[in-house]
């Protein structure tokens, strides 16, 4: 099959025709209320991808094949901001949609106190930087028709004969006349467009389909897969590592493709103004850099093959349409022509939308209403008529004006460049676009000279050197300077030789408009309007939503109010307005009493249809000679302010209350548990004392009658009123013991010891009991001499309270407690085991506690108080060390005490 | 049949009201924990229990209440013998129908006097005063 042009073309005009029905059907449905899926979050991400415009499309084939990894910055930039910077996307579409912002230049102007100027400057900015960019994707579309058709050579058509510009001529007016059909039908309340939307999105679907496509047939059909495409081009010679990818350059395109994702025209419009719903950003913040992966995967493949099957001198830029093509394969390529024509209409179609809006509005609207200097005579055109025309001019006017700079600059083959051209441009409006967001004071005039200053920087060092091949003037000047002076060489400034141009302008754009926006805004000072509408703007998230500011005071007449609006609105909905809010329209007598809130509420939607500085001055203009009065404007700003930091400061002191209320909480439930735990141990002090003074009391009333006791009874009562005695002083110098080592310092200094000489001490001690009790303590291994830090007497009370216990609770008919050490990573390990009844399991988790004693059954007589292990548990606790019950060596229970030894070092350093 | 059974895990104690209530001429029997009291009490079947609240195995409350659902030991007078002297043991104490309730530490005759009370104020089955 053969590809003539006239088929191309017939074919264009066909998608376009379908494009057309689709948005046609689609706005039809928005208009019955019945938007379903046109107002998904996929259809929102996928019309993100206006973002994609024909530049990736071919470009990044071309950039890949010119400048390796670079194309990839493109995509990072976005998904940065995407992924990383949500937050101030969401609070852009927040605002814009409490405002009913129309525009980029009317969000800026709206910040600014709803300025003309920012907003007139805006619009002057985004026009002259999006000039190169239409014209970028014109020469796309012209060029790959050409690619597409005249480079079989079939010269039987009469379109192939229609040189380059003719035929970009061509494609610029279809564009318009396309745009005009399309975008400009009628003023919407909030310049939503759900079927440019609708469409748009189908052509983000055709041209990764497009791309993915091409991409697939050159890797798996041609190629033979990556691991090929990458030998044969390194056996074709081509330098794939020649370009460093991490350098200057490489960072200032992720810094401008970041700034233009939020910045460009077309990419406000559709991820702000044509947001129908905030939620939808979370699925466009991973969906939308998923979509730019999918479009960039096959890039490097592609750009690879084909310079290594292409002949020399092809252009790479094409790679998408002529590799499809080589192989004969002209169905592929005729796809990929309208998946690379999808992706210029697309960029086109909204861009245009954008700019028409904002010239109608923030241009053409205020010279018309100047120039009417009555009501009366302005009455006389309706406005929405006026915008319905100035919107298909300026759409007109744009494209004629990217033709022109096509025209102008044909020298340059490569499309990249034209790209970044128009990126630097929107960038300059960075700066001020997170000033109106973040920084409250930021001022007007600081807003306006920090723009001009950046754009002036950006014309002279990027904008103008782009016509050094068309014009002789512009090279001589890009040489040697204007007059010769050659520290304004546009490349250059003050010398700044050998960088990368696009870096160097950057650097000197982006200084000077950051110096200017901060030096401006520290000098000059904000009027009424700019405070409130900072206030607004910045505190988007604080206000509550019932707040309204007034702004406008309003003792003019309902009628004419009405008659404003009815121009801007048109009846139907000026009507449909004033009922809702019980306003008459048809009073004619100049009464008190138009609400505030309803002015401001009219000015909302005025704002919406003509931006916010001409429905300022529309409605000011309507009620003149009620304005307010300087000091009652900036009484207003005032209490503006004061509520929003009066309502943050409550919420700020509920919350803290409320935090404060829930550790009072906390801590009462604290305190009632010590409170418990306090009575349970008087409580059981307090039984612990009575017994022992129970049975001397006794003890002494018998005694106190002598004569009745035989001298063996008398002493006997006297030997347990003794036994008894001590018992009580033991227990008393426990409690102390205990409350001393419960009050968290411990009262001893820890020194190296010989924790095994302390043992063998313990032991010593214990023997007497052993023998009393016929217990055999048996010595198993040991670890020798170790040193541990603790005292010697705390440590050897461990040691005897555990082997004591060991040897009383032992009723085993051949008794034996084996006692063992040895040293381990751990530390120094003591096990202290006996064959007794051992510890019941019920007992596992508490033996530690205070008072607990897990008598075994038939146990007589044990003279435990159940204080024992709890102090011996807190004294190794403070020596950092730990008692634990485990299994040993024989059947009864184990207790292990494990140590921290001091290395050599430490021996010393401590005396 | 015994006159008091001695209820208490504490061998002084124990020791002491053994001496003292021996002296004043009732036959006394001893159990030092819960379970050990109930054996005792059906074989002995006493006149009057001494019981202590914090015993091994079963607590004094619990024995209490085993003795008071048996029918052959019903009406046995218990005096409850306590060190700890908390309303709610003593009110627990009461609500099972004891017939005493006695703080450690105490006066020898405090208990001699609450035992002779009880004892006295109900007749000696005729078996035991034959023996006696």
């Amino acid at each position: 099959m053969m590809l003539s042009p006239d088929f191309v073309i017939l074919t264009a005009v066909g998608y376009v025709g379908l494009l057309f029905l689709l948005a046609y059907l689609s706005d039809a449905r928005a208009k019955t209320g019945n938007a379903g899926f046109l107002r998904s979050p996929i259809v929102y991400t996928l019309s993100i991808s206006v973002y994609c415009t024909s530049w990736t499309f071919y470009g990044a084939v071309g950039t890949a094949a010119r400048s390796g990894l670079e194309f990839l910055a493109i995509y990072m930039g976005p998904t940065l901001v995407f992924v990383g910077w949500w937050f101030l996307l969401r609070k852009l579409i927040r605002i814009a949609h409490s405002q009913h912002i129309t525009s980029i230049a009317d969000f800026l102007s709206s910040r600014f106190g709803k300025s003309s100027r920012v907003a007139v400057l805006v619009t002057l900015i985004a026009v002259v930087s999006i000039t190169p960019y239409i014209a970028l994707q014109l020469k796309a579309i012209t060029t790959s028709i050409q690619a597409v058709s005249v480079a079989k050579g079939g010269g039987t058509d009469h379109l192939a004969t229609l040189d380059e510009v003719t035929l970009a001529l061509g494609v610029a007016i279809g564009m318009a006349v396309f745009t005009i059909l399309f975008g400009t039908r009628n003023v919407n309340a909030r310049e939503q467009h759900p079927g440019v939307v609708a469409a748009i999105a189908f052509e983000a679907v055709v041209k990764l389909l497009a791309l993915l496509a091409v991409g697939i047939f050159v890797v798996f059909g041609v190629g033979g897969g990556i691991a090929d495409i990458y030998a044969r081009a390194v056996e074709a010679g081509v330098r794939i590592h020649e370009s460093e990818p991490f350098g200057s350059r490489w960072v200032a395109v992720l810094f401008l493709s970041a700034c233009a994702v939020i910045c460009l025209p077309r990419q406000f419009q559709i991820t702000v103004v044509e947001n129908a719903n905030e939620d939808h950003l979370r699925t466009a913040s991973w969906a939308f850099p998923c979509y730019m992966l999918a479009m960039s995967v096959f890039i490097l493949p592609i750009a690879l093959y084909g310079q290594s099957t292409m002949a020399a001198g092809s252009n790479p830029d094409m790679f998408v349409l002529t590799l499809p093509m080589e192989t004969g394969h002209d169905a592929l390529a005729l796809f990929a022509f309208i998946g690379g024509f999808s992706s210029a209409t697309s960029m086109i179609i909204v861009a245009s939308i954008a700019l028409s809006i904002m010239v109608s509005n923030h241009i053409v609207v205020p010279l018309a209403l100047r120039a009417a200097s009555t009501a009366d005579e302005a009455g006389e055109r309706d406005i929405a008529k006026l915008l319905l025309r100035s919107r298909r001019i300026s759409i007109a006017v744009m494209l004629l004006l990217g033709f022109l700079y096509f025209w102008l600059t044909q020298g340059s083959d490569a499309l990249a460049p034209i790209g970044l051209i128009s990126f630097g441009g929107v960038a300059q409006l960075l700066p001020a676009m997170l000033a109106a967001l973040y920084w409250r004071t930021a001022t007007m005039k600081g807003a306006l000279a920090g723009i001009s200053a950046g754009f002036v920087v950006w014309a002279w060092t990027l904008f103008l050197p782009s016509f050094a091949t068309f014009s002789p003037v512009v090279a001589e000047v890009v040489a040697n300077g204007p007059w010769g002076i050659r520290a304004l060489r546009p490349e250059a400034l003050f010398g700044m030789e050998g960088m990368d141009p696009l870096v160097h302008s950057v650097f000197w754009s982006m200084l000077t408009n950051v110096t200017m926006l901060l030096c401006g805004s520290a000098l000059t000072s904000q009027t009424a309007l700019e405070r409130i509408q900072a206030a607004l703007f910045v505190d988007v998230f604080r206000r509550a939503r019932s707040f309204k500011p007034r702004i406008l005071r309003g003792s003019a007449s309902t009628s004419e109010l009405f008659f404003v609006a009815e121009r801007v609105l048109g009846w139907s909905r000026a009507r449909a307005l004033f009922d809702s809010a019980g306003v008459p329209h048809r009073q004619t007598t100049p009464q008190q009493g138009v609400p505030a809130d309803f002015i401001a509420r009219l000015e909302r939607e005025l704002a919406g249809s003509i931006g916010s500085a001409s429905a300022h001055i529309l409605l000011t203009k309507a009620i003149a000679g009620d304005a307010i009065s300087l000091e009652e404007m900036m009484q207003i700003a005032d209490e503006t302010q004061q509520a929003i930091e009066y309502s943050h400061a409550l919420e700020v002191k509920s919350q803290e209350l409320h935090s404060t209320a829930q550790q009072l909480k906390e801590a009462n439930a604290l305190l009632k548990e010590l409170h418990q735990q306090k009575d349970e141990f008087l409580s059981q002090v307090s039984h612990e004392v009575r017994t022992p003074m129970t049975s001397i009391r006794s003890f002494a009333e018998i005694l106190m009658a002598p004569d009745e006791l035989t001298p063996e009874q008398r002493a006997r009562f006297i030997t347990t009123i003794h036994n008894e005695s001590v018992r009580l002083t033991k227990l008393l110098d426990e409690i102390l013991d205990l409350s001393a080592l419960e009050q968290g310092k411990r009262d001893w200094e820890n020194v190296p010891v010989d924790a095994e000489e302390v043992l063998e001490q313990a032991i010593a001690v214990c023997e007497a009991l052993a023998r009393k009790r016929s217990v055999s303590i048996e010595s198993g291994a040991r670890a020798g001499s170790c040193i541990v830090p603790a005292d010697a007497g705390r440590l050897s009370q461990v040691f005897i309270n555990v082997i004591a216990n060991a040897i009383s609770h032992n009723d085993a008919t051949d008794p034996v407690v084996h006692i063992s050490s040895r040293r381990c990573e751990a530390g120094y390990v003591v096990d202290i085991s006996d064959n007794g009844p051992g510890i019941p399991a019920m007992y596992h988790k508490t033996i530690f506690d205070k008072f607990v004693r897990a008598e075994p059954d038939g146990m007589p007589d044990s003279q435990g108080l159940g204080l024992g292990l709890n102090i011996s548990h807190k004294i190794v606790g403070k020596l950092n060390g730990r008692l634990e019950l485990t299994k040993g060596v024989l059947p009864g229970a184990c207790f292990r005490i494990t140590l921290p030894t001091l290395r050599a070092a430490e021996i010393v350093a401590v005396p | 049949m015994t006159d008091i059974l001695i209820v208490e895990d504490e061998q002084a104690i124990l020791e002491s009201l053994e001496f003292i209530l021996t002296r004043c001429g009732w036959s006394v029997g001893v159990a030092r924990d819960g379970e050990a009291a109930l054996q005792a009490a059906l074989r002995f079947q006493p006149r009057l229990v001494l019981l202590d609240i914090m015993l091994p195995k079963r607590g004094g409350l619990d024995v209490l209440k085993i003795l008071r659902s048996n029918a052959a030991l019903a009406s046995t007078p218990v005096l409850i013998l306590t060190a700890r002297g908390q309303q709610y043991d003593r009110q627990a104490a009461m609500d099972l129908k004891a017939d005493g309730f006695i703080t450690k530490p105490y006066a020898n005759g405090e208990v001699v006097d609450a035992v002779r009370r009880i004892l006295d104020s109900r007749p000696r089955p005729a078996a035991s005063r034959a023996h006696a």
